[in-house]
C-alpha cells in the first residue's frame, strides 16, 4: 500500500498535509487560486461535469449536473457541505477532514466559486465536535493567509466558510432534513418540489454535496476531467473511499477506484475474514443496503454504481459491513431495525408506526418468543413502508428485513422454531401493550 | 436579565454572525449546547433565554432540545460513557463490551453511578465501526472518542477521573 499513489486520502503519502504550509507545498490551493483568477464558474462546472463525479453521500448523482440546476435570476446561492456522516458503517468523511482537511476545504471554496456562492456551511454531525473545532481554526488560518475573505486575489469575488453541528440525527444526512437542522428546526425532511436547488437554505438556491465529493474537487480542477476519468470506469469514474467493517481481519478505510470488486477489497486489502471463515453477506451500503448473499460469483462483482445494482443491491456511500457465517440474519436484521426505529424522525405515519413494529416483531423473533407467522407478519410490515415516505429513511429501514427474510428464511426460522415447540405460544400485542405488561410483572 | 447572554456574550455574538440577520433561529443548536455546558443539561429557564436571543416560542426551543439525542434536560453523571453497540461495533464485541463496562460499574444502562460521575448509554453508529469496540465521552457540550477499547483500558480511563475527581476507587 506505501507506494499508492492517493487522491483523497494523501495525509497517507504526505505526513504533516493537515498543516496549510504542507498543503500549499503539495500544491494545495493552486486549484482554487486558479479558478478565481483565470476561469469563469461555468468553466470550473463545465470541467466538474466532464469529469464524471458523481455524488459520494450515497445517492450517487451526477455533480456538475447538481449545480447546474441552480437559477441565475436567483440570489444569494449557498453552498452547505453534508458531513453528517452517519450511515452505520460509514467513516470516510471523518478521516478526510480530521487528515486532509485542508484539500476538503479547497474542494468546498472551488464547488462554492462554481455556483457563485459568498457564503458556505459545514453541517458536521453533532458527534464531530473536535473536528469541528479543528476546521474553524484551520478557516481562521485560510483567512489569514488572504484565501478566504473580501475580493480573493483582486478579483469580485468574496467567500466565507462557517461550520454547524448537528446534535445526534441520523436523517439529517437526508438533504432537505439537513436544511431544516440548520435553520434551527427540527430535522425533518421537506416536501419536494421545491428541490434545494431552487429553494433551499433559507429559502435560496443551494447546492448540497457531500465531504468525500468535495474533495475529489481540487485534483480535478488542478488535472482536469481527463485526467479524472482514467480511474474508475466509464459509467462510474475516478476512486472512492471503501469503509469497511464488520468481520473482517483489517477493517478501515481504503481508497481504491471505482469498480474494484468484493473479492480485492475483502481479501486483498482487508486481510479475509476473522477466523478465515465465510463470507456469508455483504451490506455494501451500510444499513441501509439490500443484503447480499456471498458466493464465489457475488465476490467478483466491482463494485461501482451499476455492478452493484445489478446484484440486487447499491453501492450507496460504500460502506462495506462484511457478514460471515457466525452471525444470524434474525440478529442482524434486529440491529438495523433498531437503528431505523431510533432515527425515524417521526414526520411520516408508516415510518414512525413501521419501523415501531418492525423492531418489536425482530426482538421477538431474535429472542425465540415469536412464531414463524410473525416472520412474515414482519415482511408484510416492511412492505407496507415502503415508497409511502417524503424520504428514503423509510425506504432503507425495510432493506435488510425483505432481503434478509427473502434470502436467509432459515436464520429467522431457526429462531422462530424455538417457539412452535414452547407451551403456550403467545401472539404479537401492540409494543406498547407488550411494555405495559412487562412493567407491571406479568 | 438574560444570563446566558450576559455570560457568554462574545462567543453568541460570533456564533450569530454565521447567519444572516433575519435566521437567527440558527442559532439555536449553537446555544442549545452553550446552554448544556456547565451543567450537562438544559434548563426551562435556558430554553427561554435562548428563544428571546434568537426570536422564537420558548416552544421552539423545547422542541429542538427534544429531538436530537445530544441534548439532555435533567442533569446525570458528570461523564456521559457513550457505547456504539450498533451493527458494525456489535460485529466486533460492542454489546459483550458494553455489558462488562455496566457490571464494573455496577449500572445497567441509562442509569449513573451513586457518585455521579458516569451514566451509561448505548448509542448509534458513530463512526468508528473500524475501531470497535468504543465509547464517546461526552462532559457538557464537549466530545471525545475512545477507541480500540477493552475492559482493562475503560477501567484505567474511569478510574483516572475517579481519583481526579477524589473518589474512592471501585468498590470491590
Amino acid at each position: 500500500m506505501s507506494e499508492q499513489e492517493y487522491i483523497l486520502l494523501r495525509h497517507r503519502s504526505i505526513p504533516g498535509i493537515d498543516r496549510l504550509d504542507v498543503y500549499r507545498e503539495n500544491g494545495g490551493f493552486q486549484a482554487f487560486q486558479k479558478a478565481v483568477k483565470s476561469m469563469t464558474a461555468a468553466d470550473v462546472s463545465a470541467e466538474v461535469k466532464n469529469s464524471g463525479l458523481r455524488g459520494r453521500g450515497g445517492a450517487g448523482f451526477p455533480t456538475g449536473l447538481k449545480w447546474s440546476f441552480l437559477p441565475n435570476n436567483i440570489w444569494p446561492h449557498y453552498v452547505v457541505c453534508n458531513a453528517d456522516e452517519s450511515e452505520p458503517g460509514t467513516f470516510k468523511d471523518r478521516e478526510i477532514m480530521e487528515s486532509n482537511p485542508f484539500q476538503f476545504l479547497e474542494g468546498v471554496m472551488l464547488c462554492a466559486y462554481g455556483v457563485q456562492a459568498n457564503a458556505a456551511y459545514i453541517y458536521l454531525r453533532g458527534e464531530f465536535w473536535p473536528i469541528a473545532q479543528e476546521l474553524d481554526r484551520r478557516i481562521k488560518q485560510l483567512e489569514e493567509a488572504g484565501l478566504l475573505g473580501d475580493h480573493l486575489f483582486g478579483t469580485d469575488y468574496s467567500l466565507r466558510l462557517y461550520t454547524h453541528l448537528g446534535a445526534g440525527a441520523y436523517i439529517c444526512g437526508e438533504e432537505t432534513a439537513l436544511l431544516e437542522s440548520l435553520e434551527g428546526k427540527l430535522g425533518q425532511p421537506r416536501l419536494r418540489p421545491p428541490f434545494p436547488a431552487v429553494s433551499g437554505l433559507y429559502g435560496k438556491p443551494t447546492v448540497i454535496n457531500n465531504v468525500e465529493t468535495l474533495t475529489n474537487l481540487p485534483p480535478i480542477i488542478q488535472n482536469g476531467a481527463a485526467w479524472y476519468k482514467s480511474y474508475g470506469t466509464e459509467k462510474s469514474p475516478g476512486v472512492k473511499i471503501f469503509s469497511l467493517s464488520g468481520r473482517v481481519k483489517r477493517p478501515g478505510n481504503y481508497e481504491l477506484p471505482l469498480g474494484t470488486t468484493f473479492r480485492d477489497l475483502i481479501y486483498k486489502y482487508g486481510g479475509g475474514i476473522i477466523d478465515d471463515r465465510p463470507v456469508k453477506a455483504i451490506l455494501p451500503a451500510g444499513a441501509s443496503s439490500s443484503i447480499i448473499k456471498v458466493d464465489e460469483k457475488i465476490l467478483d462483482t466491482p463494485m461501482d454504481y451499476e455492478s452493484v445494482a445489478g446484484v440486487g443491491s447499491q453501492l450507496g456511500s460504500a460502506s462495506v459491513i462484511v457478514v460471515d457465517d457466525t452471525v444470524s440474519m434474525a440478529w442482524l436484521v434486529e440491529k438495523t431495525v433498531n437503528f431505523f426505529k431510533h432515527e425515524s424522525c417521526g414526520k411520516c405515519t408508516p415510518c414512525r408506526e413501521g419501523t415501531y413494529w418492525m423492531n418489536h416483531l425482530a426482538r421477538r423473533i431474535n429472542a425465540g418468543k415469536a412464531g414463524p407467522e410473525e416472520i412474515e407478519l414482519l415482511n408484510t410490515v416492511a412492505n407496507q413502508i415502503a415508497g409511502k415516505c417524503l424520504c428514503a429513511l423509510g425506504e432503507f429501514s425495510t432493506m435488510a428485513v425483505t432481503t434478509g427474510i427473502k434470502q436467509f428464511r432459515e436464520d429467522f426460522e431457526a429462531r422462530a422454531r424455538k417457539q412452535s415447540a414452547a407451551a403456550s405460544p403467545q401472539p404479537a400485542l401492540h409494543p406498547a401493550a407488550e411494555a405495559d405488561r412487562a412493567e407491571v410483572g406479568r | 436579565m438574560n444570563e446566558i447572554l450576559s455570560k457568554y456574550k462574545d462567543e453568541i455574538e460570533q456564533i450569530l454572525a454565521k447567519y444572516p440577520v433575519d435566521f437567527k433561529q440558527s442559532a439555536v443548536m449553537p446555544l442549545l449546547y452553550i446552554a448544556q455546558r456547565e451543567e450537562g443539561y438544559v434548563t426551562r429557564a435556558a430554553m427561554a433565554e435562548i428563544a428571546e436571543i434568537v426570536g422564537v416560542s420558548t416552544t421552539e426551543v423545547a422542541s429542538v432540545a427534544g429531538f436530537y439525542s445530544l441534548y439532555y434536560e435533567a442533569p446525570q453523571g458528570k461523564y456521559r460513557i457513550q457505547v456504539c453497540n450498533d451493527l458494525p461495533c456489535a460485529m466486533r464485541g460492542a454489546d459483550e463490551y458494553l455489558k462488562q463496562v455496566c457490571e464494573y460499574l455496577g449500572v445497567a444502562v441509562g442509569e449513573t453511578t451513586a457518585d455521579g460521575l458516569f451514566t451509561v448509554e448505548a448509542v448509534k453508529c458513530l463512526a468508528a465501526c473500524h475501531r470497535a469496540p468504543m465509547f464517546q465521552e461526552m462532559q457538557g457540550d464537549r466530545l471525545t472518542f475512545h477507541e480500540d477499547q477493552t475492559l482493562e483500558k475503560t477501567i484505567a480511563w474511569i478510574e483516572t477521573i475517579r481519583s481526579q475527581a477524589g473518589v474512592q476507587g471501585a468498590q470491590p
